[in-house]
């Protein structure tokens, strides 16, 4: 069991092989792809990440801040904000510009932040997959 | 900047479009079967729309 264990999971590579192209695709939604010589792939994820982030704007998504108190409070709050800044340059830039829309009931609404988080989430993705790519774990 | 307004079903199907797409890029191998893996993930998206909006209008009647 530990053996076939130890043969799924082959040690982390150096960090130098893999942290450029992964800071570059938190950054820059589909960076990490085009580093790598991906470049429809990259294309598609970037296009991807834009779009629903920009639905999400335009939806007057909420951006979630970290907030403490109960246990599921801040579960949602801090996971929603992670998920949101894991847009990269886009969620900057949405800050940097003064958009900050409130926390209302409505399902357009709610839509629109479901949208931001997703976006953020699809990025997460796409850094794992330039972390495989450029850990030479798949092609 | 102008504020979008999206019904249920339109939203759900963008959202399923693209996480298709992404789900499709990351997952799979070979092109063929990156296609093959986004559209089916897509069909099953879109077939749950399907099926969870007649639920839902079949139980509020």
């Amino acid at each position: 069991m530990s053996e076939k264990t130890a043969q799924s999971y082959p040690p982390l590579p150096p960090l130098k092989q893999w942290l450029l192209p992964v800071l570059l695709a938190w950054v820059i939604p589909g960076g990490g792809h085009f580093m790598l010589k991906r470049h429809y792939r990259g294309a598609i994820l970037a296009g991807s990440v834009l779009i629903m982030f920009v639905l999400g704007l335009l939806m007057r998504g909420y951006m979630f801040e970290p907030m403490s108190g109960d246990l599921l409070t801040t579960i949602i709050y801090t996971g929603g904000f992670i998920a949101d800044m894991s847009a990269g340059v886009l969620y900057f830039m949405a800050k940097w510009f003064g958009y900050a829309a409130p926390d209302i009931a409505g399902h357009t609404v709610d839509y629109g932040t479901k949208f931001l988080v997703a976006a953020g989430l699809f990025n997460i993705l796409a850094m794992v997959d330039a972390f495989e790519i450029a850990s030479g774990r798949k092609q | 900047m102008p504020k979008m307004n999206l019904s249920h079903f339109e939203a759900t199907l963008l959202f399923a479009l693209f996480c298709s797409a992404v789900l499709g890029v990351v997952s799979k191998t070979t092109d063929k079967e990156r296609l093959r893996y986004g559209l089916r993930s897509f069909a099953y998206f879109a077939g749950t729309v399907f099926g969870l909006g007649w639920l839902m209008y079949l139980g509020h009647r």
